[in-house]
């Protein structure tokens, strides 16, 4: 990051780059790396090899994380899979249950501010003659839950709603989602990657019956994640989508990533331990970084519901300023926007999208994910920076000049079309 | 995505950044662009009336760096050419100077579309102007 368009003096406490894009990874926690290393070089045996020594310990190693990431959810060890990643669990949770419940039925329900993972599968699946219903969010971020009872028909044979939005931080209200999905006998898969770990999330409680998860949210390693699988009431079975020797319990082929399991297994023993008390901590950084922004600038606004929230989430639109331009003003700080010109396909988010907010503040927003390792002196200069920033770009923009002269914008006649 | 030095210094210290008297006869203004599509420029330029050089050029984007950039530029290259000399200006000439990667050479088309708007507006107000002064004439 050699880039530095605005050299400011950090205060001391405060080494630059700041990190604070959380939901798009974590750093691995020491501790969990700590774990891994021994089964580099050390326990390198494939968990599967049933002979010898190496495979035993790699296979015990493998067993105590199941117990690990059952912990962390509410689960028993049995009904863990693991995969590569939430992604594949997505995959895997939706394609293998739509294939095994196809004589059940062929409708499957999913919201429009699903990650990619799950909505790209749906989009496949239809292709595959099923039919999804997206169902809209409301200007929160949430379903409303009679939108899902009226979507649910005798063919739907699963419901796939996030817990909580990447984005914008926003959980949605799954343990009456599950509740309701299973007063009709309809599978509830959840992709709680973005929860666990920072909220309480448990399986039973929140009649949950598929959950993906993943390391690299969790202060784990890329590379590594589980699914959820539940085996009481109902009896969950999926057909595997990938092929090739059986493993886990059939569901998913493929020898085992061990280091990786090791510290997905770790990174959910510390979560379990420390999780009421971080997320205090973080979500008083969180609200200090939202005060000292909301106090100092005019114009901005929250994006989603801030009481069902992620304590470290906050994704903010500052009026009549671009993403982007933010973004190059604060360089020295990594964050995210939603604007177009930060996609690789030139779209505006389309979660911001979904929340109603017009295509202007999409392209103004930025999302902060605090996380384990920051600190209140790095929020305090984030917000002084992004202050700033917004003031500067303010004086550039002549759209501010516009609003400050009382023209309504949403009236005026813009030259350029849009083509979106 | 990283950033061209040209676009930075740009960025960091745009050129010519205001507003002009729009309601002045010698001053036309171009609006381009729109909110939804997260681009947004407002250049403007005063013109002689004699000799038609634009004296004074003037511009406030809404819009990524690259699109800061492209109309910064705009205005330092139209100051001390004629109306007509300015309207020569090519976006691809914009890109080149900037370094612009593929996926922001829309920002450089959107600032030659200012230039024009800018010009054009000018030229409209000297045709009401000259319209004006004949009916007085006739009067």
């Amino acid at each position: 990051m050699s880039n530095n368009v605005i050299t400011e003096q950090a205060p001391s406490g405060v080494k630059l780059p700041i990190y604070m894009d959380n939901h798009a990874t974590t750093r691995t926690d020491p501790r969990v790396l700590e774990e891994m290393l021994p089964y580099f070089t050390e326990h390198f045996g494939n968990a599967a090899s049933r002979n010898h020594e190496f495979g035993w310990v790699a296979e015990q190693a493998v067993e105590q994380s199941r117990e690990r990431i059952a912990k962390l959810v509410g689960a028993s060890t049995k009904e863990i899979i693991f995969t590569s990643g939430a992604t594949e669990s997505n995959n895997l949770a939706i394609k293998g249950a739509a294939e095994m419940y196809r004589e059940k039925g062929n409708h499957i329900i999913t919201q429009a501010t699903e990650h990619k993972a799950v909505l790209d599968t749906c989009k496949r699946l239809e292709k595959y003659g099923f039919r999804v219903t997206y169902l809209p969010v409301q200007k929160d971020g949430r379903i409303d839950l009679d939108d899902l009872k009226r979507a649910m028909d005798d063919k739907t044979i699963l419901v796939t709603i996030m817990t909580a939005n990447n984005e914008i931080g926003v959980l949605q209200p799954i343990r009456e989602i599950g509740a309701l999905c299973h007063e009709r006998g309809v599978l509830f898969h959840t992709d709680a990657v973005q929860a666990v770990g920072k909220v309480p999330f448990n399986v039973i409680q929140d009649n949950v019956d598929l959950a993906s998860i993943t390391a690299h949210k969790l202060y784990g390693p890329k590379g590594v994640g589980a699914l959820y699988v539940r085996r009481k009431n109902p009896r969950v079975q999926l057909v595997a989508q990938i092929d090739g020797g059986g493993h886990e319990r059939g569901m998913r082929s493929g020898t085992l990533n061990v280091p990786g399991i090791v510290g997905l297994g770790k990174a959910c023993e510390i979560a379990t331990l420390g999780m009421a008390e971080e997320a205090k901590k973080i979500s008083a950084l969180r609200d200090r970084l939202k005060d000292a922004i909301m106090g100092q600038l005019d114009e901005v606004y929250i994006n989603g519901s801030v009481e069902h929230r992620l304590p470290n989430n906050l994704n903010i639109s500052f009026a009549y300023v671009e993403g982007e331009s933010l973004l190059m003003g604060i360089n020295d700080i990594a964050v995210s926007s939603g604007s177009a010109c930060t996609s690789a396909t030139l779209e505006p988010s389309y979660v911001l999208k979904a929340l109603g907010a017009g295509d202007d503040l999409a392209h103004s927003s930025i999302r902060f994910g605090i996380g384990r390792f920051n600190t209140e002196a790095e929020v305090d200069y984030v917000a002084k920076r992004v202050v700033d920033t917004v003031n500067r770009l303010r004086e550039l923009s002549p759209l501010y000049e516009m609003a400050k002269e009382g023209i309504d914008l949403t009236k005026v006649q813009w030259a350029a079309e849009p083509t979106h | 995505m990283a950033y061209s030095d040209k676009v930075l210094d740009h960025y960091t210290n745009p050129r010519n950044v205001g507003s002009l008297d729009k309601n002045s006869a010698e001053v036309g203004t171009g609006l381009v662009g729109a909110p939804e599509c997260g681009d947004v420029m407002k250049l403007q330029i005063k013109v002689n009336p004699v000799t038609n050089v634009i004296e004074d050029a003037k511009f406030k984007t809404f819009g990524c760096g690259s699109a800061i950039a492209s109309s910064s530029l705009a205005t330092e290259w139209v100051k001390g050419k004629t109306v007509d000399e300015a309207l020569q200006i090519k976006n691809t000439e914009i890109v080149k100077e900037l370094s612009l990667p593929p996926v922001k050479i829309h920002c450089s088309v959107l600032a030659e579309d200012a230039i024009r708007a800018a010009i054009g507006d000018w030229k409209k107000k000297q045709s009401q102007e000259q319209t004006a002064a004949v009916a007085v004439q006739q009067a």
